[in-house]
This record gives structure tokens, C-alpha cells and sequence, in this order.
């Protein structure tokens, strides 16, 4: 191959990069821009606040099903698995403590947050896709009614405070599910199970760390599925490419800001 | 939601209070695509005023200027005797309530009911008590011939009556300018009538003023009172009614008598036919 076609071929390459990597700063400047803007908009969303509640029907109650029965599976696999291994050491007993601590830290906040990405983020993206496409937000900004404070505002607070409630019950549904496979199935000791969970589980260090971690992922998910919506292409494909990312940047955000944040509260091997 | 005053709007320079709305040597593009190349027009109060061409000549975009949705490049655009691009937000904004806009293909909103859609801008923009509401929207239902489908959604009803409903929203707020983009694309031959006899009605019935962006000629030369023809981003023609049927200018013609080829070619321009069947591999 002549070199100066290598040459050619690297400098695509680097063409390339540059031009992805300058689209990608530009995109994230443009979405921490947006963010202000529905945070300016939000006391005008708020006047009104049966749009937010609306949302928060949407987003968290028509979600509920989903999340009450994967929260009730999760917990009763957590308890035939963390029995197999606590069994063999003789500590039975805490199984109570591995599932709640499992659920309140961690399993709660990420796997909620991935379902409530993949059930409500994405439908609010197609919501507010479809919306452009058809013109309904270009009708409201010609009627002197700002998108982002009627429509955009109300869906963004309608996530960020409905998934903190939905962690919070996936986590119950998953330690009630632990007591129905690990005391009624197998025989575990009530007392120990629920007497060995409330001593161990704190709620500053446990149930507060979980409870932010849960806000933090709303917040994330709310904030790209009504940016996804709002920055889709106009046509059909570009709403269906939107929707594919909110999940895929959502889920990819929930588990990076999980790291980072387990990082801040992890207390150390001490 | 409420807005303050508008800050004292700009000093109207050189307008005219018999037009709606001016433009003059209006240039705008997309990125560097030019879409229109001095586009100067005027719309008297009172009339109702077609712009006309083909499709993607740039007739929509002149909807957006005027509506401050786009700013020009280049120019000035005047409405009511206000330069629309030197508004601010809250400025902006207060010229809107007095425009209303038909989308081209409604726009109505899908998550609301027909009353719910007409009722939007007057919850929005005031205080009225719902009862009173109530009667508004159903004498502008009244009067585009659906007070019977209030209670219907936007996909229960059929393009001709999308159009309608888009209608009755459009003048919920009485406007002083209504922008129709395309309201005749896609109407059976019924509906299509229907709503041209609607415009010309609320527009007389109203005393407002309507520009009508349209490519259906035959339509339009039964309602309008002034016609602008819009070709690659410039003014071809224009005249009333009764001057475009007897024209002779080879654009209008072409316009009007629907033919494939003339001063808008056919053919996207390409290389020569010949050069290009050769030049395969």
C-alpha cells in the first residue's frame, strides 16, 4: 500500500475521532445548558402542579407493577442464593442482613433504576419525540407557551421524585420476598431474620446512602430521557433512535454514578 | 403562564399601520443552504393573503420569521408595527398571543380532548372561570361546525376535522393575525372546501388578517384576497385573484395549469443523461 494512502487513511481516522469527540463535548454542553434551562423553568412547572403529579402517575405509579414484582423476585433469588453460601459457614441467621444490606445499598437504587429507565425514561423520550414531531411543541412555543416549562419540567420532576418511592418499595418488595423463600420456605428463625436485620442495617450509613444514590439515578434518567426527546430528529427513525438511547445512556449512567458513589460512602476494610 | 409587559417595544421604523405584517429584504438560510434570497412582501389588516409555490421553496420558513420561531439573516420583519427579531423573550412572547397558527397538519395536542385543545390557550394566557370557558370554546367549536365532538380525542377524528379543531384553537384568542402552513394539504375534495369557506368567514366575521401558505392554487384563488408566488427563495409573481388567472408571466402559468415542465424544471439538476448512463462501471 503506497504510504501516502496510509497517511490518507490515518488522517480519516484522526478526522474521525476529532469530529466524534467534538460532537460529544458539544452534546454535553448542550444537555448541561438544557438542565439549566428546566431548572429555570421549573417554579413556572410547579405553579401548576397537578402537570407534575400527573407525571408522577405516569412515571411511578403506572410502574409500580413492574418494579413490585421484579423487587419480589430479586429478593427471593437473593435468599435461595445467600442461604447456599451462608449455610455452609453456619450463619443461616444473617441471611436477614445480607438481603437487606444487598437491597438498601445497592440492588434497590440500580436495578430500580434500570426498570424505571427502561419503563418510564424511554417512554417519556418517545412522548416528547413524537410531540416535536408532530408539531404539538412548535404549536405551544407559537401559543406563548413555553415547552419547557408545560411540558419538558413537569416529566423531569415527575422521575426524579417518583424513583426515590420506587427503589424504595422495590427494596421492601425484595426483603419481603427473602422472608417468604428464607423463613417460610426453608425455615430460617423469624426472630433471627428480622432481629439480625434491624441491628445490622443503619439507617444514616445504609438506608440515607441508598436514598441519595436513588435521587442521583432519577435525576440522571429523568435528565436524558426529556433531553433525548427533546433533541430527537423529527421523523420516525429519529424517535426510535432516541428512545434506544435513553436506555442505553441511561443504564450506562446509573451503573457509572453508582461506582463513583458507592466510591464517596464506602466506609473502608476497617 | 402569565408574562410581565413587554419591555417598551423598539420604535417602528417607517411602518405602516394599515399592514399586519411587512417583510423587506428578508434573507435567511439553514446552515449555509440559502432558503430565501430577499423576500419583501407586505399583508394588509383585514385580508386574507396566499403565499404560494412549490414544496420546499421556502414558504413555511417565512411562517417561522414572522411567528419569531426563526430570525433572519438579513432584513426586516414587522408585525403590527414591532421588529419581531429585536424582541426578548417576554416580548416575543406577548406578540404571540395575538397571532394564532394552523400547523399543517393540525398539531393538535393527542394526550387532550377536542374542548381540552381550544381551552389550552385561554387557560393559559388568563384568569377566565372554567364556566366561562366552557361557553367560549364551545361557540368557537360552533363555529367551525364540531361543538358535537368536544368530547372526542385528535385520533378519533378525521383529517378534514383535525384541520377544524387546529381552526377553533387557532382563534381562541381572537387573534389580530391567524397563519394558516398548508391547510388544504391532504383534505378530501368536501373538507378542502369546508375549510377554505372557513377562513374567508372567520376572517371576515372577525376582522382578522390570514396569510395562507399553500401550494393548492385553485383553492386559494376562491378565498384570497392577494396572492404572492415564492420560488427558490425570491418573489416571482404576485396580484390579486383576478391578475393571476388572466397572467401570462410562464411561472404562474406553470403554476396554475399544473405543468410538469416549465420555469421549474422536472428534472433535479444532474450531468447530462447520456453522461451519466455511460458513466456506470
Amino acid at each position: 500500500m503506497p504510504v501516502a494512502e496510509i497517511g490518507n487513511g490515518v488522517v480519516r481516522v484522526l478526522r474521525r475521532v476529532g469530529a466524534g469527540t467534538i460532537d460529544m463535548i458539544a452534546r454535553l454542553g448542550y444537555a448541561a445548558r438544557f438542565f439549566g434551562a428546566v431548572a429555570w423553568n421549573t417554579p413556572a412547572a410547579f405553579r401548576r402542579i397537578h402537570l407534575t403529579l400527573r407525571e408522577i402517575y405516569f412515571s411511578g405509579v403506572l410502574s409500580l407493577v413492574i418494579i413490585l414484582v421484579s423487587g419480589l423476585f430479586v429478593g427471593m433469588v437473593l435468599a435461595l442464593q445467600g442461604y447456599d453460601v451462608l449455610n455452609r459457614y453456619g450463619a443461616d441467621d444473617s441471611l436477614g442482613v445480607l438481603v437487606a444490606l444487598s437491597l438498601v445499598r445497592e440492588l434497590g437504587p440500580v436495578v430500580a433504576g434500570l426498570l424505571f429507565a427502561s419503563r418510564a425514561g424511554s417512554a417519556i423520550t418517545a412522548e416528547i419525540g413524537l410531540m416535536k414531531t408532530t408539531e404539538q411543541l412548535s404549536a405551544m412555543e407559537m401559543m406563548a407557551v413555553d415547552p419547557l416549562a408545560r411540558v419538558v419540567a413537569p416529566r423531569f420532576w415527575g422521575g426524579v421524585i417518583s424513583m426515590p418511592l420506587l427503589a424504595a418499595l422495590f427494596s421492601t418488595m425484595g426483603v419481603y420476598g427473602a422472608y417468604l423463600v428464607g423463613v417460610r420456605l426453608i425455615g430460617i428463625d423469624p426472630g433471627a431474620f428480622w432481629g439480625n436485620m434491624q441491628a445490622a442495617v443503619d439507617v444514616r450509613t445504609d438506608v440515607v446512602n441508598g436514598i441519595i444514590k436513588s435521587v442521583v439515578f432519577g435525576t440522571a434518567v429523568s435528565l436524558i430521557a426529556v433531553f433525548e426527546g427533546y433533541v430527537a430528529k423529527p421523523t420516525a427513525e429519529g424517535v426510535s433512535s432516541a428512545t434506544t438511547r435513553t436506555v442505553v445512556e441511561s443504564s450506562l449512567a446509573i451503573l457509572a454514578l453508582d461506582f463513583i458513589l458507592t466510591v464517596f460512602m464506602f466506609r473502608g476494610v476497617a | 403562564m402569565s408574562h410581565a409587559a413587554a419591555p417598551a417595544a423598539p420604535a417602528p421604523a417607517a411602518t405602516r399601520p394599515e399592514y399586519a405584517v411587512e417583510l423587506d429584504g428578508v434573507r435567511f438560510g439553514y446552515d449555509r443552504r440559502p432558503v430565501l434570497d430577499g423576500i419583501s412582501m407586505v399583508i394588509p389588516r383585514g385580508k386574507v393573503v396566499a403565499i404560494m409555490g412549490g414544496s420546499g421553496c421556502g414558504k413555511t420558513t417565512i411562517l417561522r420569521l414572522i411567528g419569531g420561531q426563526l430570525r433572519p439573516d438579513a432584513g426586516r420583519v414587522m408585525v403590527a408595527g414591532q421588529s419581531v427579531p429585536d424582541l426578548d423573550r417576554d416580548g416575543l412572547f406577548n406578540m404571540r398571543r395575538k397571532l394564532g397558527m394552523l400547523f399543517q397538519f393540525g398539531a393538535l395536542f393527542t394526550d387532550m380532548t377536542v374542548f381540552e385543545n381550544i381551552a389550552f390557550p385561554m387557560r393559559e394566557h388568563t384568569e377566565l372561570p372554567d364556566e366561562l370557558i366552557r361557553d367560549l370554546v364551545l361557540m368557537k367549536l360552533h363555529a367551525v361546525g364540531l361543538r358535537g365532538a368536544a368530547e372526542l380525542k385528535p385520533s378519533e377524528l378525521s383529517g378534514g376535522m383535525a384541520r377544524r379543531v387546529a381552526l377553533a384553537r387557532a382563534i381562541a384568542l381572537d387573534p389580530m393575525l391567524v397563519m394558516y402552513d398548508e391547510p388544504f394539504a391532504g383534505l378530501d375534495p368536501i373538507s378542502l372546501g369546508v375549510v377554505g369557506q372557513l377562513i374567508r368567514k372567520l376572517n371576515d366575521a372577525l376582522g382578522i388578517t390570514s396569510v395562507v401558505v399553500t401550494h393548492d392554487v385553485y383553492e386559494s384563488l376562491k378565498i384570497v384576497d392577494y396572492l404572492y408566488f415564492v420560488s427558490a427563495g425570491r418573489i416571482v409573481a404576485q396580484g390579486t385573484p383576478d391578475e393571476v388567472r388572466a397572467s401570462g408571466d410562464p411561472f404562474v402559468r406553470q403554476f396554475v395549469d399544473g405543468e410538469a415542465d416549465g420555469p421549474v424544471p422536472f428534472h433535479y439538476p444532474a450531468r447530462p443523461y447520456e453522461e451519466d448512463l455511460y458513466a456506470r462501471r
